[in-house]
């Protein structure tokens, strides 16, 4: 059968250059016209160590990894041997062809370097032999040396453009837009080298083997102008068209991507970026930088924003405007450095002590990074407090392609929020001794505009502790429920400010559905594949992708559960976190809510959801149990 | 026309300014060393010509972070701890504001130790007060990291069994590009010192020996200290490295001994500050980065100037 998708898994050891391989030929897919995704597989470690990219390509819009694959290129880790060449530590090397057999689709193709990976050594892993596999599941395979043609013509490293030149001979896609590429990034002897090696293998792969498989390239034209990025990269840009011009933060995966982006371009862009000692440093830098007037940002991950949590009450009590950016991974503690879970939403929800007065959003797609990126400065800084974009793992790292507009529709916002201007502050209120009352009780939407240090006549004493309206800690309990009333009286304006710029939650599938499927963050695509492939079925399902997790969206997931009559709510950890959410703020609808979740470091794939939501949504015995490891769990109350 | 116009006015000021009309009272004990800090800190605003709007005080948690309330200035009474890394944003964000930030002894040398370190380290330009009463005042009189071997509080009641931070060793070892020790009792040579802090184009870090009457009432703070720049005793270049190390070990040592050497231990001249360097090395704009915000003429880049490398 001929499949209108080709989803090519490039596999190898960790340093062997799989990461700019496979960027470089998701770039070549793009610019072939296709939309692609990548899904990147890494072992937490930096040399060695099985890994693998995988593209997906396809004429529309790729919403997920798929599931399985249709084409390996099996490279060998090369890091599996020791200095002295020859020498193997066991079986390692051939590691990438024997550990992606499982996923490999019926009828598809396996090129593998024969240089590295001795079929003999394969065959004595495997149960079965590769042949024999080969033959049951109608796969083909193409044994190349492409370590010979590497190192006759190159360096050994260069492998992997002998492996893309066999992949565009075995696909017929052209060898233009590869030397393009090549071109761009490099020059002189690499690229000669490079130019022969691609060659040399698309040659030798038309001349000695006869292609009898169906895997072909598919065929597309983009509608709008792609760019191939990743959700850092739509978090990096977002804050960078929100005006922030401030950055500081402590290394740590998967934050630390975000991270890097905007150092690397702050200062061309007239901002500064700063990696300090610790989280705690990274959060107090933040504020500082904001508190003196500059929009910042500061982000990590569980851990280290576990650390920043007892600044983030100071930002809501200092009402000082900040942005963190929260990269999930798995947890607790160190847990899963390079695995993605959901597991942190209530840490990020309540962390700190006393009420929560922030914002939350979980953007579920690339586009929504950067879109909710820019909207949680505008309301941070309008509103001032802290707002927290959470992300994970998975969004973070995965490149696909996006619509060039979606960053360029809208130009810089340099406002920087409520703040007086000395003009202002001359006719605003001031304490007899002549500082500004900062913190005056009757505000609009419990806002009172800021001054800034430097501003004449502006000077005003903030604190995290409780204080009156002129900044003075004050234990008067009059004036601290008043304190409260005027900071929690934002929560209510954030929330009708949102609902008036519509509503932010993405639905999808059937209009009338009769299920429907809860989602947050990075599964949401996943589940929107899935809704399509159950809505092909008997099944009538609709899914609401939510992103905003405080001011939670109450109007929006309400009509959207009185709309259906049960759903499933699926989410990466072990505890139903965004369904307890749901229930806490609906109070109502625990008798239709189902939990479908996984929480071994990988992502839902398409099919695992259609399973899990066929068995856990209906009777029918014929309905086959999910297979793969989930953990449906049907409460018939909140948490 | 700027948008922070307090910034570089010469204004007359007197200590007045820098005092808070109608509230709040200080909250210290009669007899607390704290009260000569805000004293003094106020008239060196004065001498410097400063006046309220252009200061940013910044402190941590203790009877010493309530400096911020008691001084008028712009004021951030932050955290236990987290002074240092609140007050050096504000100066990347604009190098123009005076910014001081001031802690005790347990918020500087215990909790944030980790940020003195390295806010030393990046020489930023800012002036670091320690109120160092060699206790913990707020929390009622535990034994804080410059309590003496041996000190005896409600937490550790057989007495300490570790040796005390050395804090001005510990300054110039982390980098700090001015350091001194000045003393409650001596208000005068603790004006001149705040004074020299703040113009120091650089960290500055002045640990300032207060009495806590109500905690630690054998203190040594009372006791008459010698000024190593006039007395006879002690010959050494400030500006030299190896000198300040060894005229700072044998004041840290002193100390314990209820010996009290006060004065300048180390000033260097010409190194750039943080911000500074950082603006010679490309890595920060010339023009404070707050100003962006208020210039209709300033250039917002969009993001999708980058987009090109994703094509
Ligand atoms: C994270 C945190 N831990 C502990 C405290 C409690 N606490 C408040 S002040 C203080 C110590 C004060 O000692 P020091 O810094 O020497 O200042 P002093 O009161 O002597 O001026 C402590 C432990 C706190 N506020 N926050
Ligand atoms: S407890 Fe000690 S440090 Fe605190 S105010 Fe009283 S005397 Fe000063």
């Amino acid at each position: 059968m001929t499949e209108n998708e080709l989803i090519w898994r490039l596999a190898g050891g960790s340093g062997d250059g799989i990461d700019s391989t496979s960027q470089n030929f998701a770039k070549v897919l793009m610019r072939s016209g296709l939309h692609v995704f990548t899904h990147r597989h890494y072992p937490s470690r930096i040399r060695g160590g099985h890994t693998y990219a995988e593209i997906r390509s396809k004429a529309t819009p790729v919403r997920s990894r798929g599931d399985g694959y249709n084409f390996l290129l099996a490279l060998g880790d090369s890091f599996a041997r020791s200095p002295d060449e020859e020498a193997y530590y066991g079986n390692e090397e051939v590691k990438p062809l024997v550990e992606n057999l499982d996923d490999l689709r019926d009828g598809g193709i396996i090129v593998y370097d024969e240089g590295l990976i001795d079929i003999d050594d394969v065959d004595s892993v495997l149960e079965t032999s590769l042949e024999a596999l080969a033959a049951e599941h109608d796969w083909h395979v193409y044994p190349l040396d492409l370590r010979d043609i590497a190192t006759e013509h190159g360096r050994e490293v260069m492998r992997n453009t002998a492996g893309v030149g066999a992949t565009a001979a075995l696909i017929s896609l052209d060898l233009d837009p590869i030397e393009a590429l090549m071109s761009d990034s490099m020059g002189g002897d690499a690229l000669e080298a490079n130019l022969t090696i691609l060659q040399a293998a698309y040659d030798q792969v038309r001349d000695e083997h006869e292609i009898d498989h169906d895997v072909v390239l598919p065929e597309g034209t983009h509608e709008e102008v792609p760019v191939l990025l990743s959700g850092s990269h739509g978090v990096a840009y977002g804050a960078l068209d929100a005006g922030c011009r401030f950055i500081s933060g402590y290394p740590m995966t998967p934050w630390t991507e975000v991270f890097t982006i905007l150092s690397q371009h702050l200062p061309e862009y007239g901002g500064v970026s700063e990696q300090v000692e610790d989280e705690i440093a990274a959060a107090g830098m933040a504020i500082g930088a904001s508190h003196a007037g500059v929009k910042a940002m500061s982000g990590s991950s569980g851990g280290g924003f576990a650390l920043m949590s007892e600044l983030l009450g100071t930002a809501e009590m200092t009402e000082t405007p900040v942005v963190f950016v929260e990269a999930m991974r798995g947890g607790p503690s160190t847990g899963m450095p390079t695995k993605p879970e959901q597991g942190d939403l209530d840490h990020v929800l309540y962390s700190s002590q006393g009420d929560s007065n922030r914002i939350v959003f979980a953007p579920g797609t690339i586009e929504e990074c950067y879109e909710q990126t820019r909207r949680a400065f505008e309301l941070a800084y309008e509103y001032q407090l802290p707002a927290i974009v959470v992300i994970d793992q998975k969004l973070s790292g995965e490149y696909r392609t996006v619509p060039d507009s979606v960053f360029t529709e809208s130009a810089p916002d340099p406002d920087p929020g409520t703040v007086l201007t000395e003009e202002e502050i001359e006719d605003a209120a001031h304490h007899a001794s002549g500082s500004y009352l900062r913190f005056q009780y009757d505000a609009d939407d419990g806002v009172v505009p800021r001054t800034l240090p430097g501003q004449k006549g502006g000077r005003f004493l903030t604190t995290g502790n409780e204080h009156n309206p002129a900044g003075h800690i004050s234990e008067d309990p009059e004036n601290r429920r008043r304190q409260v009333d005027r900071r929690r009286a934002k929560q209510e304006a954030i929330r009708e400010t949102l609902d008036e710029t519509g509503t932010h939650q993405t639905r999808y599938g059937t209009e009338d559905a009769r299920y429907g499927i809860l989602v947050w963050g990075s599964q949401q695509s996943t589940v929107f594949e899935a809704v399509d492939r159950l809505n092909e079925t008997d099944y009538s399902v609709s899914a609401l992708g939510v992103s905003e997790m405080m001011p939670f969206p109450e109007s929006d997931v309400a009509d959207f559960l009185e709309s259906v009559e049960e759903a499933v709510v699926v989410e990466m950890n072990s505890g139903g976190q965004f369904r307890g959410l749901v229930q806490r703020e609906l109070g109502a609808y625990g008798d239709r809510l189902y939990s479908l979740l996984k929480y071994d470091g990988n992502p839902f794939e398409p099919a695992e959801v259609v399973d899990g939501v066929r068995a856990v949504i209906t009777d029918d015995p014929s309905v086959a149990p999910p297979t793969t490891r989930l953990e449906p769990t049907k409460a018939t109350n909140s948490r | 026309m700027s948008a922070f116009n307090a910034i570089g006015a010469d204004q007359e000021v007197d200590t007045d300014a820098f005092t808070p009309g109608v509230e709040p009272r200080a909250t210290w004990c009669p007899g607390c060393g704290d009260f000569a800090v805000l004293k003094t800190l106020k008239q060196a605003m004065v001498e410097r010509g400063k006046n309220p709007d252009e200061v940013l005080l910044v402190t941590g948690i203790g009877c010493s972070g309530k400096l911020s309330s008691y001084f008028e200035s712009y004021g951030f009474h932050s955290i236990h701890g987290r002074s240092l890394p609140v007050a050096r944003a504000a100066t990347l964000a604009n190098p123009d504001l005076e910014v001081v930030a001031a802690g005790g002894d347990g918020d500087g040398y215990g909790i944030g130790g980790n940020h003195f370190t390295h806010t030393a380290r990046e020489n930023h330009d800012m002036t670091y007060i320690v109120f160092n009463n060699e206790i913990f005042g707020l929390t009622k009189g535990q034994t804080s990291p410059t309590s003496p071997k041996g000190h005896k509080s409600k937490t550790q009641p057989s007495g300490s069994a570790k040796n005390p931070i050395r804090p001005l060793e510990w300054g110039l070892n982390a980098g700090a590009t001015y350091i001194a020790r000045t003393a409650a009792v001596n208000p005068r040579q603790a004006t001149e010192i705040l004074v020299e802090a703040m113009d120091h184009d650089g960290f500055a870090h002045v640990d300032f020996l207060t009495q806590c009457p109500t905690w630690n009432k054998d203190a040594k703070q009372y006791v008459p200290y010698i000024d190593v720049q006039d007395s006879e005793d002690f010959e050494f270049d400030v500006h030299d490295r190896d000198d300040a190390a060894q005229m700072m070990r044998e004041a840290d040592t002193r100390l314990h001994e209820g010996e009290i050497l006060t004065g300048r231990f180390f000033v260097e001249e010409g190194r750039p500050s943080y911000s500074e360097e950082k603006r010679q090395t490309g890595q920060m704009p010339d023009d404070p980065i707050v100003e962006q915000y208020f210039d209709e003429n300033a250039e917002w880049k969009p993001s999708s100037d980058l987009l090109d490398r994703h094509r």
